[in-house]
């Protein structure tokens, strides 16, 4: 059914550090490559050698170039997947049910057998999570690596979604938002995050970290000061050996 | 928004369909035999064109049967349900008027009603987009319904009656553009908000995250001729509403003017209908440093 849970027993997502990414990309390429051999249809890509190549991803990295009213400009990489809303408008307006959000952990996820591809999902989701696969016909979107997450074939570590596992300068963290104790919880709370869009009323679960401060350019008065003689006379062994010398 | 051709046949001529079936669910015009099943061939071909229509567009259209299961949630998912009752009762109302001479006017009455529920429903599909803010508003369901109606009296021959609704329309209409074409910038959505980086300044797209295109660009962020968008406007509402008006109030009552009046409101209406997906911005351009 497409009526939202009133309640999900766990609220799994991710948290992204926008001070850690670097914008590699890795994760977008871990995320299609596991996503293209496993749940539900792959992800095709369409003239993939031609002139127009276009695709479908579940996660794609933007970079924004933010400039505060003083100072350099900043340059941040922003990766988007699906937020898995606890207000999915994507859900409701699914008129088949292929669309749905589960009771048991709060994952958006899509029933491709019973999905008709009228795209009307991906028209609701302000985030532009959802594509329509152009080869299959159905819509596709971060399944949070369901098939990965509770996986006992897959060593422990691995149990994590494709993206986190990849990444790097471990920059993505996954984890269960309704526990006040988990990884993502403390890191919330730790660096304050915001909800994307919140004008949209969707109440993403996914957090962004914000960019930390940047370290301020010391001004040259400053400098001057940390350039200033530490010492008129010399002390210490170098005073011998500078006398020694001397008296050569 | 992709204005694609298959929608746009869909929501003007199940309006047109559902419009006419209005006007003969009340009664009107009081007819019986041939003339009857003319026109209510009419008005099940044009509702039924539309609602096949609607199904071309779809990824896999042979499990469009499924659409009918979400009625609780879903506004796609109602408009299925209320075109088919609706159909189905001024099936029967129909074959009384045309077979038998009768007019069971209570079955009537409740088609007529579901009729117009069905055209609700459809423009709730795009009136319930928070993420189109153009979209998001009362109009879109006013201008829906008073097109349906002004068609479905135009094709009833109710002259006086059609250039009134026509006019409504024009009126709508104009409204309509006048507030979607602020009502973006009023939704409180900017690439601040988006990003949650407006914090630390003014954000501005470095780098999309895919030298290529990709379906969210194609569907939601479409702005092929949206520079012609204000010569279509006035071609549209001129054809739409203020000739067949003025056709229906001017010249004598009869078939031929009426088809004109007709024909003239429908090509308007369907470059309306063109512009209301063409200029529909989504937020999701946001992200992409568009609109």
């Amino acid at each position: 059914m497409t009526d939202l849970p009133k309640l999900t027993q766990r609220k799994l997502g991710l948290v992204i550090d926008l001070d850690t990414c670097v914008g590699c990309h890795a994760c977008v390429t871990a995320c299609k490559g596991w996503n293209t051999e496993n749940y539900g249809a792959p992800l095709s890509d369409i003239d993939a050698y031609g002139a127009n190549p276009v695709g479908t991803f579940l996660n794609r990295i933007h970079s924004y170039e933010v400039q505060p009213e003083q100072g350099c400009a900043q340059t941040i990489h922003f990766p988007k997947s699906c937020l898995h809303c606890d207000d999915a408008p994507c859900v409701t307006v699914c008129p088949t049910g292929a669309s749905y959000k589960r009771v048991e952990d709060g994952i958006v996820l899509v029933n491709e057998e019973h999905c008709i591809g009228c795209g009307l999902c991906a028209w609701a989701c302000p985030y532009g999570a959802r594509e329509m696969d152009a080869a299959e016909g159905v819509m596709k979107k971060c399944t949070l690596c369901v098939d990965r997450i509770y996986n006992e074939n897959l060593p422990e570590v691995d149990r994590v979604p494709a993206c986190v596992r990849t990444c790097p300068t471990g920059a993505r963290h996954f984890g269960d938002f309704s526990d006040p104790q988990s990884n993502v919880s403390k890191l919330v709370k730790e660096r304050g995050s915001l909800d994307l869009m919140p004008e949209q009323a969707t109440k993403p679960i996914n957090q962004y970290l914000p960019p930390r401060p940047k370290d301020k350019m010391v001004s040259s008065d400053q400098i001057e000061t940390l350039l200033k003689p530490v010492a008129k006379e010399p002390k210490g062994f170098l005073s011998w050996l500078d006398k020694a010398l001397d008296a050569l | 928004m992709h204005p694609a051709p298959s929608i746009i046949i869909f929501t003007v001529f199940s309006g047109l369909g559902f419009g006419l079936l209005f006007w003969l669910g009340i009664g009107i015009p009081d007819i019986s035999g041939w003339n009857a099943l003319a026109i209510y061939f009419f008005a099940f071909a044009s509702a039924v064109i539309g609602l096949v229509a609607s199904t071309f567009h779809l990824g896999n259209p042979q499990r469009a049967w499924r659409a009918f299961t979400q009625w609780r949630s879903s506004w796609l998912s109602r408009e299925g349900w209320f075109a088919v009752i609706a159909l189905m009762t001024m099936g029967i109302y129909a074959l009384g008027i045309i077979f038998f001479e009768y007019a069971a006017s209570t079955i009537g009455f409740i088609g007529a009603i579901i009729s117009l529920v069905t055209v609700f429903a459809t423009s709730m599909i795009y009136a319930q987009m928070k993420t189109v803010p153009r979209w998001n508003h009362w109009t879109t369901s006013a201008l829906f319904l008073t097109l349906a109606v002004s068609g479905g009296a135009i094709l009833t021959g109710q002259s006086k009656t059609a250039a009134g609704l026509l006019l409504l329309a024009g009126i709508l209409q104009v409204v309509a553009w006048m507030t979607g074409d602020t009502r973006f910038g009023e939704c409180g959505s900017t690439i601040e908000t988006a990003t949650q980086l407006g914090g630390i300044g003014k954000v501005r797209l470095f780098e999309p995250p895919h030298t290529g295109s990709n379906y969210l660009l194609k569907e939601m962020v479409y702005t092929v001729g949206r520079k012609h968008a204000g010569k279509l406007r006035k071609w549209s509402i001129m054809l739409m509403c203020v000739v067949p008006a003025l056709i229906l109030l001017v010249l004598p009552a009869n078939l031929f003017v009426g088809i004109i009046a007709l024909l003239t409101h429908l090509a308007g209406t369907l470059a309306s209908r063109w512009l209301f997906f063409a200029e529909a911005e989504h937020v999701v351009g946001l992200y992409y440093g568009r609109r």
